[in-house]
């Protein structure tokens, strides 16, 4: 399948917002159509081609073949079809995706992945905050899907969230999983303060120390073999970096968050 | 035809169409997920008398499975879909989510027509139980006192082949179970089957019904059985030498998992002391496949 590649002409002055540069819609557009694409600059209308070099038309497998860091919302609702981008992304990409892959060679920036409902969003560097989180009056945030951040994320990771997983190999920033309604939030590195705050459902792990809530009791120390299934799936099927000492280890599990519905878990690596 | 000097009668296996499901059972230990195979397989001969036929596939290697602990898989047959179910529903929730250490998933993700399993036992979790949905699968964590039991909510469930067979005819009973003994190790490897009867070997044969009982669904294979030559109202079909006769029975998801046992298990079966290889069927008028031995073995 041909590529539809877009090589950055220069560095916006002020953030991009470039909605509709998503996989899905590539694939019906021949490579003038998608040049004539509407962004905005700032406050300006303005057409892709003025940022972006396009080759290529009618395909689902995009490129980004540079730096995007001051380009926001890349693959925004996107339903299928595949984006590498291979520097860095600014704001809310992935935001809403229900399919189809994003991967980011570099660094995103905030609300990667925010209420996304499907597919998979890789970042290869760091995250941002509000990684798959809930935006601002909504009730839920990321609702099913995968995402993979193989650095480190800010505050709030996962807020709000519903379904789905989010894995994080390094550290993530303060209110982890805060006020999460179900779902699964990996972290291999460090939490920041307050993980889990206003947890319902769902699941935390922790690959390093962490303090619990004291609105957290603790259970029991045990091997739970549902993490055994999800960390082998992500190293084998997706190639996530996991030490096996997370596959084998026992976890001290906690209960909580006892200020909400409680019937949440935080999960934290222990000796193996 | 004849294999190492046994010759193989012109005849045809006829088979039965069943539904199977295939659970993957592991554990901490291979041990365990063996002890949980044969408890979950047992009393699981014949449908006729046990609702089900199943037994242990496979051992498998820590690396085959989801959760990368070493376990079994175990093939479990019945008439129809429904009753693949119901009889995984009672023979998971009261032999595996028993046993130590064990967990147990769906062995045939790509069938279409699903059962409920998990979501079914998930109630023993009394409202303590929680799912986890992985890329579309979902997963039940049942509290248990030793720690968790992980089961997925639905299983794979689909067509099946239920009743290969073939007759070992021997000089003596020695000879006959030797040669049983030979060809169950040969099919074992075959992926796809089972063999469902004690240590893979059936010895009472059976004829659908029964001349003088009429309640019975099926009684004793007189033409196939020794001490009866030569009775009155009884054809035998055994030849002069013959003094015991043992059947192998093979269930498997398909047609072709069948013939590959049935080929390395009558191979394997042609030892010294075994006279002829046979095989069982109605004529052709009850089941809907035939596996016809001279084709199986190339012949």
């Amino acid at each position: 399948m041909s590529v539809v590649v877009l090589e950055p002409r220069a560095e916006p002055a002020v953030p991009l917002e470039a909605a509709g540069i998503r996989p899905d819609a590539f694939a019906a557009l021949d490579e003038a159509e998608i040049a004539r694409l509407p962004v905005w600059h700032g406050n300006e209308a303005a057409r892709l081609g003025d940022f972006f070099r396009v080759s290529g038309g009618r395909s689902a497998d995009v490129r980004i073949a540079g730096d995007a860091g001051r380009v926001k919302h890349l693959g925004n609702g996107m339903t299928g079809g595949r984006l590498v981008i291979e520097g860095n992304t600014g704001a809310h990409v992935g935001a809403e995706m229900t399919g189809g892959r994003i991967i980011i060679e570099g660094d995103a920036g905030p609300w990667a992945g925010a209420e996304m409902r499907g597919g998979v969003l890789e970042i290869r560097g760091n995250a941002g905050s509000h990684l798959a989180a809930a935006y601002a009056g909504s009730p839920r945030g990321m609702n099913g899907g995968l995402v993979l951040v193989h650095g480190s994320a800010g505050d709030l990771a996962a807020e709000r969230m519903r379904r789905g997983i989010v894995a994080v190999a390094g550290d993530v920033g303060d209110y982890a999983g805060a006020a999460m309604l179900a779902g699964t939030l990996l972290v291999f590195g460090r939490l920041g303060r307050r993980p889990g705050a206003g947890l319902r459902r769902g699941t935390i792990v922790a690959g390093g120390e962490v303090e619990p809530l004291p609105t957290f009791r603790y259970a029991c120390t045990y091997r739970p073999t549902f993490l055994r299934v999800y960390l082998r799936r992500l190293r084998e099927e997706h190639g996530f970096s996991i030490d096996p000492r997370f596959l084998d280890g026992a976890y001290r599990r906690y209960n909580g968050d006892f200020a909400d519905l409680g019937r949440g878990e935080l999960l934290i690596w222990t000796t193996p | 035809m004849e294999i190492n000097g046994v010759e193989i009668r012109d005849t045809f296996a006829e088979a039965f169409r069943m539904w199977a499901s295939r659970a993957v059972i592991t554990a901490r230990s291979r041990r365990w997920a063996l002890e949980a195979g044969r408890a979950m397989t047992g009393f699981a001969t014949s449908v006729i008398g046990c609702k089900v036929e199943a037994g242990i596939e496979r051992e498998l290697d820590a690396d085959a499975t989801p959760d990368g602990r070493e376990g079994v898989s175990v093939l479990l047959f019945a008439f129809d879909a429904e009753g693949v179910a119901k009889r995984l529903v009672e023979r998971v929730g009261q032999t595996v989510l028993t046993c130590p250490s064990t967990a147990c998933f769906d062995g045939l993700p790509e069938a279409e027509e699903r059962i409920q399993v998990g979501g079914v036992l998930r109630h023993f979790g009394d409202r303590h139980q929680s799912s986890k949905v992985l890329e579309g699968r979902r997963y039940w964590r049942i509290p248990v006192m030793e720690g968790e039991f992980l089961v997925e909510e639905t299983f794979g469930v689909q067509k099946a082949i239920g009743g290969g067979n073939f007759l070992i005819l021997a000089r003596d009973a020695d000879a006959a179970l030797d040669a049983a003994e030979h060809a169950v190790a040969a099919m074992r490897g075959v992926p796809g089957v089972v063999l469902p009867f004690p240590g893979g070997v059936v010895r009472s044969g059976s004829k659908v019904g029964a001349k003088h009982y009429k309640g019975m669904i099926a009684s004793t294979n007189d033409a196939y059985c020794p001490t009866l030559r030569g009775r009155i109202g009884v054809a035998s079909e055994l030849p002069p030498d013959v003094n015991s006769v043992l059947e192998i029975v093979v269930n498997g998801l398909d047609r072709e998992a069948i013939e590959a046992a049935m080929r390395a298990g009558i191979r394997a079966a042609c030892r010294p002391g075994v006279v002829q290889i046979s095989a069982g069927n109605y004529g052709g008028r009850l089941g809907k496949h035939q596996f016809h031995l001279h084709a199986i073995l190339g012949g």
